[in-house]
This record gives C-alpha cells, structure tokens and sequence, in this order.
C-alpha cells in the first residue's frame, strides 16, 4: 500500500523527517518497505541520530532532488507554433520572471493549444531551467542530464517544460505534466514545494485491516506521536428530493452483509476529476478514469470504506422505470455475472452479489461491480453504495472467483461497518463537489446486524502478569487512549471500549485483555520494555536418548569419514520405482496407496513423499559425480508411509549410505583410488554399530530387489532384520545414469539401530597376562562363510581365547577348486594364569580339528 | 719387519684420515682391527717374535692398536656428524607440497546450526521436542488460531494432501499444541522445549524461496512468563549466538498464536551495526518471529490462560546459516553439492 506524506498531513502533524517515522511505523508492526522521494531530498541519517538520539541507518536513495533554483513551477500562458518546425512548438511559460520564458518543446498534449494565442487561463506544468539536472526522458535506461543551452530548429532554447519521467514521478513521457489549477502556488515556486513528496510502501500484516487507508495509518501515527487526529469532512450538503422511495434494499442474510447504505446524487458531470484528486490517488499508484469512479477510490484510500457506484437510471430501467430494490444474498449455483472488467463469471453458492428487482445478480459483493449497471459516460444520477461485508465470504469470493481488487482487500480482511455511513456520506459530497448536481436528502441504511460494541476490564495486574512491567491506571489509560480506545480508570481496573473503526480486540474478556496489553505495549513502544531472567520454576527435564542417539550416529558416520546429505522428501513414484529393476517384484513399499500424495505439487518432480533416501542420495551422487572422484555420504531423515484407517502416516526415521569411487582421494603421493566395495561399505556399518555399542549384530545374504543379489548383506540385530547394504543391482546403477559403475548403498532402520544402542555397555578390562599368538590357515569349501569359521573357532576357543583376526583370504593354487583359505590370528591367554605353550598347542590343535570335523575345513600346509 | 709394521701403521693412520662416509670406516676397520686386519694378525704374530725382542713387538703392537681404535673411534664420531650435518643441510623437502588427504567427513551446515540452537537452549532449560512433519489441518491451523478462510492462511502457502484435511506442516508451531498437550499433564506442568523440525511451503524455489525448510520454534510455559522474560530470554540466546554484546530489538508484528507479536532483530555481525548490504544499511538483520502464546492457543493446549502464561519464538536455521556464512542461495541446502558441503 502506497501512503504519501503529504496526504497522513491532513489529518495529523507530523514533526519528525519522513525515514524516522517510517522507523517507528516499522517498530509498531506497520513495516515500511520502502520509501520514494518525489524530488524532496532525503534527510541525512547522521542529522536524524543526533537530533533525535535515536539509532537509525537506512540505505543512501539515488532519487533526483529537484534544484530548488532551477526547477520551478510555472503558467503556460500560450503556446506558439515553432517557425522551422511543424513537431515543435513553443511554449510561453511564466515563472516569476519579469518575462515569460521560451521553452522549445514537442509535448503532443500541447498542440491543442497551438497558435490559438493567449490562453484564457495558463495551464501548469514545472519549468527546468538552464543547469538544472532532470532525467533524460528519450532514454531507455534511467540516466540523468543537465540542461544545457541548445538552440532547437533555430530557436534559442535554454529551458524545457517537464515530463513526469524527467521529474522521476513516473514513466510517463508521452507529454509534459499538464495541471488546470495553481494547486495554490505562484508561479516561480520551487517545484519541490509544489510537487514534492515522499511515499511511503506499507506492509500491512491481517490485524492491522484498520490501518488500509491514509486516515488509518494517520490514527496509527497519531497514537504513536501522542498527537490529535483530524478526520475528513463527512458532512453532506443534500439540497435535492429524498433519497425515500427512490430505491431501497432487502438484505436476505445479515451474517453475510450485515451494512448496506446507499445515498443519490442527482444531476451530475462526467468528467476528469480535479488535478488535486488526480495527483493523490496516482501517488497512491490508482490511475484516474473519472470524477465518479475516482471518488470511489478517493474515499476508499482516504478512509478506507470501499464505495461502489451504480448508474442509477440503469438500476431504474431495469426495475421497469420503477424505484429499484436492491437485494443482497448468497449467490445461486449455476447464476452468471458479467462483471466491470468484462469477464462472464459463473458464481458459486458462497458468492454474495446483490440483484435487481428481478432477483438478477448486477454486482459480485465487495469484490467487483457488474458490467450493466456501470458508470457510463452519459451517467448523470449516481446511486453510490458503502457496505460491509463478511470478510470470510469475501475472501472465498476472491479465491473461487481468482478476482482481487483494491475493495476486496480490504473487504477480505475486515472492515468496521460504523464505516458504511461514514464512507458513502464522504463519497458523495466529493460527487457533488467534483461532479455538480444535488445529492437527495437522506440515507437508506439497511443494518440488520449491527456491531456488538466491546468493553473490556483490564487491571494494571493483568498487564503485569503478561507484561512483566508494572503500568499505573494513568498511564495504561493514557496510551489505551492515544489509540483511540475510551478509558474509564477506577482505581487498578480500566474499562475500555473499543473504538469503532478496529475489529481486531477479540470479545472475550482473557483473549481481548491481551489485545489491549498489546496496544499498551505497541504504542509506548517495545523498546521501554525491560529485560528480566525467566524467575518461573525449572520445568521437568527429560532424557531424550532417540536425539541424543541420532547426533552420535551423524558423529560416528562423520569420523568414518562421511558427508551428510540433507534432501528434498517430496519426490515422484516413478522416481522410485527406478530402484526395482523391470520385472522383479519390488522388496520395498511401493503401492500407489501407500504414499502421501501432494494434492497442489509445485512441480512434476515433487509429487509424493519419499518412501526411500536412496533415491535422494543416487540422484544427489550423479550430481556429485560430473566433478567429484569420490563420493561416501549419508542422510538421516524420515520417510512416510501411508497406513489404512489412519489419518496420519508413520514417518519412521531412516539412515542411507552411498560410497562410490575411489577408495581415498588421488594425491601427488598416491594413495589407493580403487574403487570401493562391499567390504568399504560394511566396514562404515560395522564402525557406526560398535560405536554405538550395538550387540548381536549378525549379516546374512540379503535377497533385495534393489542389490546386487550376490555382493549384499541383510543386517540383523538379535535376529531381526534392520535393512540392508551392499552393491546395487546393476540395473538400477544404469536407472540413475551409473551405467557399469559400482554403487554401495544401504538404507538402515535408524530407529531400530538407535533402540539397540547400549550407552551402558561394560568394558573389559586390560589384560594383566601377556597373550600368546598362533596363526591357523583353514582350507574350506566357498560356501562355508567366514562368520561360520569364525563361529566355531569361538566355540571351542572358549573363555582362553582372547581374539581371533582374520587377516588373509587366499583362493588359487595350491588352493582347489571352490575353496579359499582362511588365516586366522588366534590371541590366547587369560587374566587367571600363564598359559603354557602346551596348553596352547593342545587348544590350537582341538580348533583346527572341531574345524576339519564341522566344517569340512583341512589346515593348509 | 718392524719397519714394515711401523710403514703400515702410518699408511693406515693417513688411510683412516681420508675416510669419509661409513662404508669406507668399516672397509678400514675390517682391514685393520677386524678378526683377519693386519693388526689383529700382527698381534697373533707376537708368539713367533724372537723372545728377546718379544716384548718391545708387543708392546709397540699394543700401542699402534690403542691409538688407532682411538683414532677410528674420533674418526667414526666425526664421520657420524658430519653425515648428520650434511642430511640436515641438504635432505629437505618442499614443505609446500600438500599432505596427504585424509578422508574427512562433515555433518550438513544446517545441522551444525540445528546443533548450535540444541546447546544454547539446553542450557537455559529448554529441551528439544520434534513432532510430525505430515499434520492435520486443525493442529497447524485451526488449534493455533488460525481457523478456516482466515486471513492468517494467506501469510503461508499449503502443501495439501490428496487425504482431507492432512497437509505438510507449514511451520514448526503445530509443535506447541502437541507438545502442551503430551507434557503439560492437562495444564498442570511448565514445560520449556524447543521444537525444531522440517516445514514446507507451496512457493517456487527461488535463490530465497524454498519448499521445504527448517524451522526452531521454542516455547515456555509457567504461572509466571512474562513479556520481560521473552526479552531478556532472546536476548541471552543472541549473545551466545552471535557474540558477546549483540544488540537485540524488537518490533511489533502478529503471528495468530501469539498476542502481543514481536519480531526481532540482531544488531547486523557482518558490519557492527553501520549497515552493509546484508542489512539492507539499517544495521539490523532480522532473526526471529516471538510474542506471549495467545490466550486460544493455551486453552487448546489444555492450560488455562488467566492463570498461565507463556512465550513463543521461532527461527530459521537455514537463514542464520545464511547469513553467518554469506551464501546468497538457499538452494545449497537441499542441493548436496560435495563443493558447498566440503565447506563445512
């Protein structure tokens, strides 16, 4: 929203530069986003800091300050034709020089008046003269100018008439800035004087619907400043036949249009409205149409009531020459409207609209006017309309309808139907003022609901108690009062009503009292309020180990030397049906019912919720790999699963892992860049499991549709399955462009993992004898598993068997066919005693029996 | 025979000069004083010596061998330093060469800052509660005073699920009902937690949009929480945060479930406050939206609000991470990109 300064003036004084009141706009919720300066220039920070101890900065604004010497505004009183020069003229301006000054110009808007001699009354525009700077208004880009002396065709030109782009108002340069008034200014007046002014960009957050307008933000500003606030004139001068009996309204759901006022104004011009009106409602970014139309905008950004405006004879014409009904309900299903802007638009049953005598829809409620009943160029009695609205059915309207206008915005977010009255009142003398004619006496105001008026008690130990900071009654009803609320002070206890221009204080009485802390605290300003250390007891702490357990894991997958991914969980089906090579039946969740499914997807790509962080970490890794050598990462987040009956999916948590490329980095000194394998991957698994001291840990040959069915692993906790590890099937490398590409991944329940975690696990103590080491070398079948061998070692090992360190597997001649050696390192010892060397041998020579009898192992020579 | 042993004593004196390196001492010492060196034999010679020249022999022997162990041993101390002053002056290497790479790992960057807020919370007593990604319409909206068609739904864009009612979690503040709810015991209990966790909004990425991002939300909920509280609180996480001395404010604003709202500002760490771009020039940068938790919010977290009171703050990890770092595009988060992760 656009608020010019020179507007928030009529109605409160403002004694402080522009940048420090935007400053505390900003600090008292309504944020200025921005501020534009029209040929004022901007004040100097430093200036504000010291005059008003305050610590303000704001960026350096690259506006045009228009030199108060060379740019000034001046009368043209006539305009010559030019001698060399059919697109030229010139231009006889007056700016309080002894004579009027020859401005050579091609403005198009001036040629209506070429060589028709002295003008009856000048025409107003600013003069720059020679030196003065101004944008260069035949350039593309914004680029400055001085104005230099330049005969044009002959003629000596040393000034030029200005174009709102020159100025930097606008873009417009179609033709100089043309005003039928002084706007109370002689010529030779700084043009800065005259024109200048500063805009303020107002964002305004949902409780603040009061503040949609000038005088809205002027109240604001009034409170803030502590000064007194002037409103606009509302009084009516209505010479013409009663309004009675000319039309009237039937309102048929009060909840949805609880206000509908309507007056009439008889008689009246179309026409441009006056300069002065123009130049505010484009300041406030609202192109002028007509005197009419721009009244309707006027009023609603000077004080915020949206007004619509009927032909009135249309109304007439179409009651059948009748007085005119107005009827305001929810529209029907299948009803079609077409409205101002042209468009037929089919309304649903939560439109409102209001309809003609013939119960015809003519205009979409609060939102937009009807294209039959419109302002036309031969309008002459206006039947205008101010009314309040649901804010709630309005903004249904604008989201079925795709529809949102000035009014709407306002309607949807809330405007006070005291407003009504005042609005059409305010509206019609302006008609009457710019439009002539006589407004008919009276008002019809159909106001079936009208606005509870809310009163509230509020002790100075109730804004304590929220506030921390001790208020008098005095001093609460002072700043309550500033912001327009009626304060009645009986002894600790205010009483406070509720002005009739904001619906934001809630009725009920804990929820209003802490909308009224907030005014308190909002306009004696939050920086008064002191600091305090919480005094409250110390709540309950809670162990929270599924946290506590999760940071260990990232830490642990960190030092194993693992970069952590975080991606997006929204992706598509297909995206993950990738993981299933064609024809095998997948061995994860797939059905379309099982996934959370976006009803609005941003894109293509994010259509579900992730079901896997395998698919993130492949499409991650190709990412990774149009640069990277090298890539080992994981993520740990959640996935989300669809349950039947539920409302809500699980969304356990999930650790993936992806290793690919060379096993460390390339270097000028080396180092091993072969490709990692399986046995990289279960070391990173089996790394994470001891250090969060998992027990029971056990890996079987995994049979998962996405892995490598000979090189993966299903990892097992106590025999229960926690996901598995392993190559990926080459298939579904070559789905995620790794075509011929080893891929290690896994995808591990984190919950399970994290349960199985044992922070209380016992150490063993050092050893307090020294070990004795024999080396075994066992020939076995290839599908004997190392974790069988190893098993039976253990077994017979027993207690006296400190360690056993598989250290070599060997396949190859002298070893046959379908086998592999295995060389063991055995530690033996006890804390109890020294073993002696045949208590070892005799140990050692039971292992490797218990291996040739169980296994079918022989001991390699 | 004297003479050629007093010949071959001075050749061998004047050999062992001359030797410079450790092969050429062992070559001597073998030739001389080794089991087969002439000296050795010579010694061995002493029995077929004319006894009356007998014990001159020996004793001269006995002496050349004295003087030349001596010798060979301030020989091999010399040679020995000498080797080490050469390697010290000569075997050097180019210390500029990189070493060898180590595979480091690294956590995410929002993780490192999620980790920063854990800590700092902790230790004022607020502990971490995380809740759904995927709610209900009533807990993200409805139950924060936020109910249907309401203005408030403007000011964040939904993801809705084809299931009615259930959407993304839009911010972390669905987290408050339910952590009032499973802690509160029926509005009888203060609880202080932090609430951190995924939210997502319908809105195209952007360099400073994304859909999905984190959110730390944290609220304290007591028979005595006051709006002073919610200062001083923010105010001690700023300076643990950003540094010792970082100035803190607060501006009105509204967020549905609080009343009154605040939002705050830290003065700017990059320029002290004198305004840089990051800052837009004010010298303040914006961290956190806060305010007392609205009255209908307590009430459906089970307490009742003309006895309790509490405070709400939420933050944006990822923003903080922003701009402690300078990374101008928040589509690194989700991104992974090895070369913005390596810098972590």
């Amino acid at each position: 929203m656009q608020i010019p300064l020179s507007w928030l003036k009529e109605f409160v004084e403002i004694d402080i530069p522009p940048e420090l009141l935007a400053e505390k706009l900003t600090t008292a919720g309504l944020e200025v986003g921005a501020i534009t300066y029209i040929g004022v220039p901007q004040t100097d920070a430093e200036v504000i800091r010291r005059q008003h101890s305050v610590n303000i900065r704001y960026p350096k604004s690259d506006h045009l300050v228009w030199d108060k010497q060379r740019l000034l505004w001046g009368a043209v009183h006539e305009v010559k034709p030019h001698p060399g020069a059919d697109r030229l003229v010139l231009a006889m301006v007056d700016y309080g020089a002894a004579e009027l000054e020859q401005c050579v110009t091609g403005a198009p808007n001036l040629f209506e008046y070429k060589g028709v001699g002295p003008l009856p009354a000048p025409l107003y525009t600013v003069i720059a003269l020679e030196g003065a700077e101004v944008w260069d208004g035949h350039s593309d880009e914004p680029k400055r100018m001085i104005l230099k002396e330049k005969p044009l065709r002959g003629i000596p030109n040393r000034s030029m008439v200005c174009s709102d782009k020159e100025l930097g108002i606008s873009d417009e340069h179609e033709g100089i800035m043309l005003f039928r008034s002084d706007l109370g200014h002689k010529p030779g007046t700084p043009a800065q004087d005259v024109l200048g002014d500063v805009v303020f960009h107002i964002e305004l957050t949902p409780n603040l619907a009061r503040c949609y307008s000038v005088l809205g933000v002027a109240r604001e500003i009034a409170a803030l400043l502590d000064k007194p606030l002037r409103t606009p004139d509302y009084s009516v001068i209505a010479e013409g036949a009663p309004i009675d009996g000319a039309v009237s309204v039937e309102i048929r759901s009060p909840k949805h249009n609880p206000r509908f006022t309507l007056m009439l104004l008889r008689g009246a011009t179309l026409q441009p409205s006056p300069d002065w009106m123009q130049r505010k409602l484009k300041l406030c970014g609202q192109r002028p149409i007509n005197n009419i139309v721009d009244v309707t905008n006027y009023v609603m950004f000077e004080m915020g009531q949206p007004l619509h405006a009927f032909d009135y004879d249309k109304l007439v014409a179409r009651a059948g020459g009748g007085a005119p009904n107005l009827i305001t309900r929810l529209a029907n299903a299948g009803e079609i409207l077409k409205t101002l802007d042209g468009k037929e638009r089919p309304l649903v049953e939560t439109d409102v609209v209001i309809a003609d005598n013939r119960d015809q829809a003519i205009s979409l409620a609060a939102v937009m006017g009807g294209f039959d009943t419109e302002i036309g160029d031969d309008t002459t009695n206006v039947l205008l309309e101010a009314a309040n609205w649901d804010f709630i059915s309005v903004r249904r309207t604008m989201h079925a309808q795709k529809l949102f206008s000035e009014a709407g915005t306002r309607f949807s977010r809330g405007v006070h139907p005291s407003q009504a009255a005042l609005g059409v009142q305010r509206g019609i003398d302006l008609m009457r003022q710019v439009g002539g004619g006589t407004v008919a006496k009276g008002m019809v105001d159909a106001y079936p609901l009208p606005a509870p008026i809310i009163t509230h008690t509020l002790t100075t130990d109730e804004i304590e108690r929220i506030m921390g900071m001790r208020f008098t009654a005095d001093e609460a009803a002072a700043l309550l009062q500033r912001g327009g609320f009626t304060v009645d002070a009986q002894g600790d206890a205010l009483r406070v009503t509720v002005p009739d221009t904001r619906l934001d204080i809630d009725r009920d009485p804990v929820i209003g009292a802490a909308d009224l802390i907030e005014e308190i605290a909002r306009i004696s300003g939050y920086e008064g309020i002191p600091t305090t250390i919480i005094a409250d007891e110390m709540p309950k702490q809670r162990p929270n180990p599924s946290l506590e357990r999760e940071e260990a894991a990232r830490d642990l997958l960190v030092s194993l030397g693992l970069r952590e991914n975080i991606s997006y969980r929204m992706t598509t089906p297909e995206r993950e049906a990738q993981l299933v090579p064609a024809g095998m039946t997948p061995s994860f969740e797939t059905s379309a019912e099982s996934y959370v499914r976006i009803a609005n997807p941003i894109s293509a790509e994010k259509t579900v919720l992730r079901h896997t962080l395998l698919v993130n970490l492949l499409e991650n890794a190709a990412g990774s790999a149009r640069y990277a050598e090298r890539i080992q990462v994981f993520e740990i987040g959640n996935v989300y699963l669809r349950r039947p009956g539920q409302p809500l999916p699980d969304e356990p948590r999930k650790l993936g892992l992806l290793l690919m490329g060379g096993r460390s980095a390339a270097s000028w000194v080396g180092g091993d860049t072969s490709a990692v394998d399986f046995y990289d991957l279960k070391g990173v698994v089996e790394g994470l499991l001891a250090g969060l001291h998992v027990r029971g840990v056990g890996y079987g040959r995994a049979a998962h549709s996405s892995f490598h069915p000979g090189r993966s692993a299903e990892v097992k906790i106590d025999g229960q399955a926690v996901g598995v590890i392993g190559e990926l099937h080459p298939a579904v490398a070559a789905a995620f462009d790794f075509e011929g590409i080893t891929v290690l991944a896994a995808e591990l329940d984190l919950e399970a993992l994290l349960n199985a975690a044992n922070p209380l696990h016992r150490i063993r103590p050092l050893p307090v004898t020294p070990s004795v080491y024999q080396d075994v070398a066992l020939v076995v079948r290839d599908e004997v598993s190392a974790a069988e061998v190893e098993r039976v070692i253990r077994m017979i090992g027993g207690k006296l068997l400190r360690s056993v360190a598989l250290f070599d597997v060997y396949t190859g001649d002298p070893v046959p066919a379908a086998h592999r050696s295995l060389a063991y390192a055995l530690a033996y010892g006890t804390d109890e005693r020294t073993l002696t060397d045949k208590e070892v041998a005799a140990l050692h020579a039971k292992i490797v029996k218990a291996c040739e009898r169980e296994l079918g192992a022989t001991l390699r020579a | 025979m004297q003479d050629a042993l007093e010949t071959r004593y001075a050749q061998a004196a004047a050999e062992l000069d001359a030797i410079g390196d450790g092969d050429g001492l062992r070559a001597w010492e073998a030739a001389t004083l080794g089991k087969k060196g002439w000296l050795t034999e010579a010694l061995r010679a002493i029995g077929s010596i004319a006894p009356e020249g007998r014990a001159a022999y020996g004793k001269r022997v006995n002496e050349m061998k004295q003087a030349l162990t001596a010798a060979y041993e301030a020989r091999e101390t010399l040679v020995r330093e000498q080797a080490l002053a050469h390697d010290l002056e000569t075997n050097q290497i180019d210390v500029t060469l990189p070493g060898r790479p180590r595979p480091t790992g690294g956590i995410h960057p929002s993780t490192q800052t999620l980790r920063d807020f854990y800590d700092i919370w902790a230790d004022m007593g607020f502990q971490v509660y995380r809740s759904r990604d995927v709610e209900d319409d009533d807990t993200n909206f409805t139950l924060l005073n936020i109910p249907p068609h309401h203005p408030a739904r403007d000011m964040q864009d939904t993801f809705y699920t084809t299931d009615p009612n259930i959407i993304l979690r839009t911010h972390t503040s669905p987290g408050q009902i339910r952590s009032m709810r499973d802690l509160g015991e029926n509005g009888t209990q203060a609880i202080r937690v932090i609430l951190p966790g995924m939210c997502y909004r319908y809105e195209q990425i952007t360099t400073r949009s994304e859909i999905q991002f984190h959110q730390v939300e944290g609220i304290a909920v007591g028979r005595n929480i006051r709006m002073t509280d919610l200062k001083g609180t923010i105010a001690a996480f700023a300076q643990r945060m950003f540094g010792e001395g970082a100035q803190v404010r607060f501006r009105a604003s509204y967020f549905p479930f609080t009343e009154p709202s605040m939002e705050v500002d830290v003065e700017c760490f990059l320029c002290g406050g004198d305004g840089c771009r990051v800052c837009k020039y004010s010298g303040w940068l914006e961290i956190a939206g806060s305010g007392m938790i609205h009255p209908t919010v307590l009430r459906n977290g089970g307490y009742d609000p003309s006895v309790w009171s509490g405070f709400a703050f939420g933050m944006g990890p990822e923003r903080i991470t922003m701009l402690k770092h300078g990374i101008e595009d928040i589509r690194y988060f989700w991104g992974n990109d090895l070369r913005f992760l390596e810098q972590f």
